[in-house]
């Protein structure tokens, strides 16, 4: 349930990288607070556990299909909440970097949705509050169930929405819903079963693990400042983005919602204008006999004054301009690999 | 999905990749990051239908490939392994968008056929300018530049950690998954109670390593804080590069360089 690129918006992708970035830096400078310094390589080594696990799939009963471990429950409940969302955060950067699992712009959105549900809210409110400080089997079992799942579905629910704000994809909300969440209902239960299997594994094996994990601080308090200072940073980091749209019409779009292509066609008025009359003049010399049935839409759209609201460059023109471009682009790549020396120049000109 | 020890190459071989020397793997990390970074926020930026537009963007991932020497085949099947998720949202779209935006010819085309052509170069463009980055610049110059972009070091040193004990674990895990198929005799993926223990088993033996390499850090006189790779200086090379392709991004933003191109095209053959 990675987002990727593709389907967010700057604005929404802004958004969650302020959001997620500030998680991030809260989160070290807890972890730098509690001064534990076995935790440093332990952080990285259960990241790379993450990593190993997930490599691993097995095979989900009576439907042939193949699962693996999503990682964020146990993670919050091995380090805590603070710690677990950091080697979370990381890991799915590394999968954003070597992988192509998610993009770049849309890590910050999947951090919060794959971190901060699960370390944030299912670990304290659901694991903690069931699982209680004891080590009592059953109980661990059935919150780590219990709160995977309830962190799969809040991230889900989160990727329904990111998707729908940034407007890319033409799914409705209500579709998107009825086709997420129940999806991440089985998900989430054969994922709460693998969390709680392996807790109890280690319950039986390393004890002690468990217990010191159990014994931190719960965190009462400081989870709802840290909720209040979130909703805060979307609030400033949504609005000053979306102001940013309304000021700079011809500038990037930043809005979620595109309702007109007006603004670009203004913009590039002055080129536009001297290639029409070009075109034009090109136009009056006859007898060249190609036609195509392209050929008169291409002719008419430079001559009209108002462009159709709804495309900018998508007129026959633009995707001739468009395989055109591609084509140049790639002979530029081809001149420059025959050309050894021109890696020389690192401007790029 | 790829099998284990696919994957586990395929992390050693990004790193191998960066390890190359051209000018683009000279170049500050942070000017990377910070271009890439640019790249991806402006084609991002387009309206949900454009397409056209979106094509002289190609521009950049094909000079990072060419001028940077990377393998542009093994880089077009890592995006394309990438791929389901945005495939599978945005083929959504055809079916629910069905106005005829514009007629190619005899071909009507629905906004949804265009948004979700327009999906998926967005996703091509943006996965191979990350993969390219990586290439080109490697985990570990990529976590000095985000440390010095002002991620938080904690943030940056467990990165760092993530990265070098990933290739570690995935071989444990591999060797795991080996053995157990040996002695199953080709029988198809544990279930889930068995992949629990199996799981179970690979955390006890991260816990151990976690342990042995926290003595072996204490040892070196480890004092709680990590030396992170040096950084280098950012020169004027650095500063042009970043400033010719922001330039070009922006030319490309408000220019609409195909349609003029195209405009100029049809005219000739008129």
């Amino acid at each position: 349930m990675h987002m990727a690129d593709a389907l967010i918006s700057p604005a929404v992708g802004g958004t969650m990288w302020v959001v997620s970035g500030g998680l991030v830096a809260y989160s070290a400078r807890k972890v730098r607070e509690e001064a534990d310094d076995r935790k440093v390589p332990l952080m990285g080594v259960l990241g790379a556990f993450i990593f190993a696990a997930q490599m691993l799939n097995f095979t989900i009963p009576a439907t042939g299909s193949s699962g693996h471990l999503g990682g964020g429950m146990i993670l919050a409940i091995l380090l805590g909440p603070y710690a677990g969302f950091l080697v979370m955060a990381s890991v799915l950067t590394v999968q954003a970097l070597f992988f192509a699992d998610g993009g770049l712009l849309a890590l910050g959105c999947n951090i919060f949705n794959l971190g901060f549900f699960t370390c944030f809210l299912a670990y304290p409110l659901v694991y903690r509050r069931i699982a209680g400080d004891g080590l009592d089997r059953r109980r661990i079992m059935a919150a780590s169930v219990l709160a995977a799942l309830v962190g799969l579905q809040l991230g889900a629910f989160g990727v329904v929405l990111e998707t729908v704000a940034s407007g890319i994809s033409a799914l409705p909300f209500g579709t998107f819903v009825l086709l997420m969440q129940p999806i991440h209902l089985a998900i989430g239960v054969v994922e709460g079963l693998i969390t709680a299997g392996v807790v109890s594994f280690l319950l039986e094996a390393r004890p002690e693990i468990l217990s010191a994990a159990s014994a931190r601080r719960p965190i009462g308090v400081s989870i709802r400042g840290a909720l209040v200072a979130l909703a805060a940073a979307a609030a400033v980091a949504g609005g000053a983005l979306s102001w940013f749209a309304s000021t700079r019409p011809d500038g990037l779009e930043w809005s979620m919602f595109r309702t007109s292509g007006k603004e670009e066609l203004e913009s590039g008025g002055g080129l536009h204008g001297k290639l029409a009359a070009l075109q034009e003049k090109t136009a009056f010399l006859p007898g060249y006999g190609f036609r195509k049935a392209a050929g008169p839409e291409a002719g008419d759209a430079p001559s009209e004054a108002a462009w159709p609201a709804v495309d900018a460059g998508t007129s026959v023109a633009g995707l001739a301009g468009g395989l055109f471009t591609l084509l140049l682009a790639g002979a530029a790549g081809l001149l420059l690999s025959r050309r050894r020396s021109a890696a020389r120049n690192p401007a790029g000109e | 999905m790829q099998t284990i020890a696919a994957r586990t190459f395929d992390i050693g071989y990004m790193d191998a990749l960066a390890g190359g020397d051209t000018a683009l793997h000279r170049l500050d990390a942070r000017a990377k990051v910070v271009v890439t970074l640019l790249f991806i926020v402006f084609v991002v930026s387009f309206g949900r239908y454009e397409i056209s537009r979106l094509t002289p963007f190609f521009l950049y991932p094909v000079f990072l490939v060419s001028a940077g020497e990377l393998p542009a085949g093994y880089l077009l099947r890592k995006a394309l392994a990438a791929a389901p998720f945005a495939f599978f949202v945005g083929a959504f779209n055809p079916f629910l968008d069905r106005a005829v935006l514009f007629h190619l010819g005899p071909l009507a085309v629905s906004g949804g056929m265009a948004s979700f052509l327009s999906i998926l170069l967005r996703f091509f463009l943006t996965v191979t300018a990350a993969l390219c980055l990586v290439a080109l610049t490697g985990v570990n110059g990529a976590c000095a530049a985000l440390e010095s972009l002002g991620v938080p070091r904690v943030f940056a040193a467990q990165l760092l950690f993530l990265n070098r004990y990933l290739t570690v674990l995935a071989g444990e895990a591999g060797r795991m998954a080996r053995a157990r198929a040996l002695r199953a005799f080709g029988a198809p993926p544990p279930g889930p109670s068995l992949f629990a223990r199996l799981a179970g088993q690979l955390l006890l033996r991260s816990y151990a390593r976690a342990e042995r390499v926290y003595s072996a850090m204490l040892c070196r006189g480890f004092d709680g804080s990590l030396p992170l790779p040096g950084r280098s200086a950012f020169g004027r090379r650095d500063a042009a590069f970043v400033a010719a392709w922001a330039g070009l991004f922006v030319l490309f933003r408000s220019v609409d360089v195909p349609r003029a191109l195209g405009i100029l095209l049809t005219g000739l053959f008129k």
